[in-house]
């Protein structure tokens, strides 16, 4: 009897690495074919996307590019608001204000992404059209803003932890000497936090490499090569958008693309093991 | 502190740093007030009962989400139903069974890679493994395994969490009074890490709430009214899907703020019930 249940449970516990194994198996399986009749180095650079021109084109650079830029961006409005707010909630705010914008800040997490969407789309994206005077405000700028707002609850809740567990004793030694509480927090606790607020970052990256919905409804759609105003596609939405009536190496185009994005967030997690690894030893 | 003792630049620093933090703090604050209330407004005053009570007609014009609403009941129930014992499982094998270390690091290591895959790429594998190498074809039930993925690891690493918090001194004592392994599992640790277990379901059954890029493909878009049963082998959109539709397909924004009220309202509700739930458990361990 005991030996069965062992067995179940060990089954139980290996589920989870054949799930891992089968979403790779198969994004490579499906992802391979197209790479091999188009070539990886068309594939990749190949600046124009066109699976419905009489010669059909598949350049998926414009996506990689949006994907990159668009997360440069959402992380460059992202991180220094979700910073500052973690050092003030974790070192400066009175409890009962922690309390409630640490539950705001987890209503901002578990808000669906499709809801970012609609209030982008028919708020941020008007907004853009009026104030920057462009004929469309669907665009790359919508989507980092947008992103900006989702990736808000990772960073700030993962620097918050990792800035509380910072030893009391290191900022008591700086206060002792004579520095003020606020440079005490930004001169000693952050530095002693910094992998934890580098963890922040890397799980940023990822969501806003990962999302879909929300961009989609956002970004315009347009496969161009990127710029602030133009309407862009992501490689989530490039895989999103024309899925459900692609056939043939058009579909399969679609599947090297999940690939592409597949690797850069397995980039991602080596990254954020490495950091992980070095923070347990240093 | 002597604030006057400080020098200029210190001071300024100081005043700087202060002020970004209070800046910072507010544009957070200020975004989740006019999210909350923007969503609420705009959409409450869509809500009708004939919306929440009817299915959409064609014919009458008429737009209806109950089938949506069902749906999504549907793929909460049957995703927690198989999610549970598959993640329940794998931590108690983790925690109480494992001895080579080698293998608890690689399956922690596929649970961390499974919590980081874009859900955009679950609906793809979802779509190629259960709707046709499976043949299941789309469906609510193609859409809850997919989820089950997704959600494995948050209800392994909640469960693992509580499990490891059961003090080693209960086991010894059920070991001692003669009790096998499994016994002591199933009658000793597993009762006293429910609280990892409901955590885990009210974390996962928010992230099925809002999932829609991997459901997509594989749940499809169909607003058909349908019993439990029927409704899995037959596809169907949840709220979030039939909200994308609504809204980017069909320029019906009234129907697709009303379902974002309808989900803001939920995810307070969810977010709420973890953390009275968290104070009950912890009240409880206390004692």
């Amino acid at each position: 009897m005991e030996n069965i249940v062992h067995g179940v449970f060990l089954f139980l516990g290996l589920i989870t690495v054949a799930f891992v194994l089968l979403i790779t198996v198969y994004l490579i399986i499906a992802g391979m074919p197209a790479i091999g009749e188009l070539g990886l180095f068309n594939f990749l650079f190949g600046k124009s996307w066109g699976p419905t021109y009489a010669v059909p084109e598949f350049g998926i650079l414009p996506f990689i590019l949006s994907s990159v830029y668009g997360t440069a961006g959402a992380l460059l409005l992202g991180v220094p608001v979700g910073f500052f707010t973690a050092v003030y909630l974790a070192k400066l705010a009175p409890p009962k204000v922690k309390a409630l914008v640490g539950a705001a800040v987890s209503l901002l997490a578990g808000i669906p992404s499709v809801v970012y969407g609609l209030v982008g789309m028919l708020v941020l994206v008007p907004a853009i059209r009026s104030i920057f005077n462009v004929p469309d405000g669907a665009s790359l700028l919508a989507a980092i803003i947008v992103l900006s707002v989702m990736v808000l609850p990772s960073i700030i809740n993962v620097s918050m932890t990792a800035l509380e567990a910072v030893p009391k004793e290191y900022e008591d030694a700086s206060l002792s000497l004579g520095a003020s509480p606020i440079e005490t927090y930004m001169r000693v606790t952050v530095p002693a936090a910094k992998s934890g607020i580098a963890t922040a970052v890397v799980l940023g990256v990822g969501r806003a490499l990962g999302e879909a919905m929300a961009v989609m409804m956002v970004s315009g759609n347009a496969p161009n090569m990127p710029s602030l105003f133009e309407s862009v596609r992501f490689l989530t939405t490039a895989v999103a958008s024309e899925m459900s009536y692609s056939s043939g190496l058009h579909r399969q185009a679609l599947f090297s693309i999940a690939l592409v994005l597949f690797l850069f967030i397995m980039l991602i997690n080596a990254a954020l093991n490495f950091i992980l690894k070095h923070r347990k030893e240093g | 502190m002597k604030k006057n003792g400080m020098s200029a630049r210190r001071r300024a620093y100081e005043i700087l740093m202060r002020g970004a933090m209070y800046l910072a703090m507010g544009i957070t604050c200020a975004l989740v007030l006019f999210l909350i209330f923007y969503v609420l407004i705009k959409g409450g005053a869509n809500i009708t009962w004939e919306l929440l009570s009817t299915t959409p007609s064609y014919l009458s014009g008429r737009i209806g989400i109950l089938p949506d609403i069902l749906n999504t009941l549907y793929i909460i129930a049957a995703t927690l139903v198989i999610v549970l014992p598959l993640g329940v499982g794998a931590a108690i094998y983790l925690t109480e069974y494992a001895e080579n270390k080698k293998v608890v690091g690689i399956i922690e290591y596929a649970a961390e890679t499974l919590s980081g895959i874009p859900s955009i790429i679950y609906g793809l594998v979802g779509m190629l493994f259960f709707c046709q190498f499976w043949g299941m074809k789309t469906s609510l039930l193609a859409g809850a395994l997919t989820l089950v993925i997704m959600n494995l690891p948050t209800i392994m690493r909640t469960t693992q969490e509580s499990l490891k918090s059961v003090p080693q001194s209960y086991r010894e004592g059920a070991f001692g009074l003669g009790a096998g392994k499994w016994r002591v599992i199933r009658t000793v640790v597993l009762p006293s890490s429910v609280d990892g277990i409901i955590t885990g379901c009210i974390l996962s059954l928010g992230r099925i709430l809002g999932e829609s890029a991997a459901l997509l493909f594989t749940a499809g878009f169909a607003h058909a009214l349908n019993g439990f049963f029927d409704g899995l082998t037959s596809a169907g959109a949840t709220l979030t899907v039939a909200l994308y539709v609504y809204a980017k397909e069909q320029g019906e924004f009234g129907v697709a703020f009303a379902i974002a009220a309808i989900l803001m309202v939920l995810t307070l509700l969810i977010n709420l019930t973890a953390t009275l739930v968290g104070r009950y458990f912890k009240k409880r361990r206390d004692i």
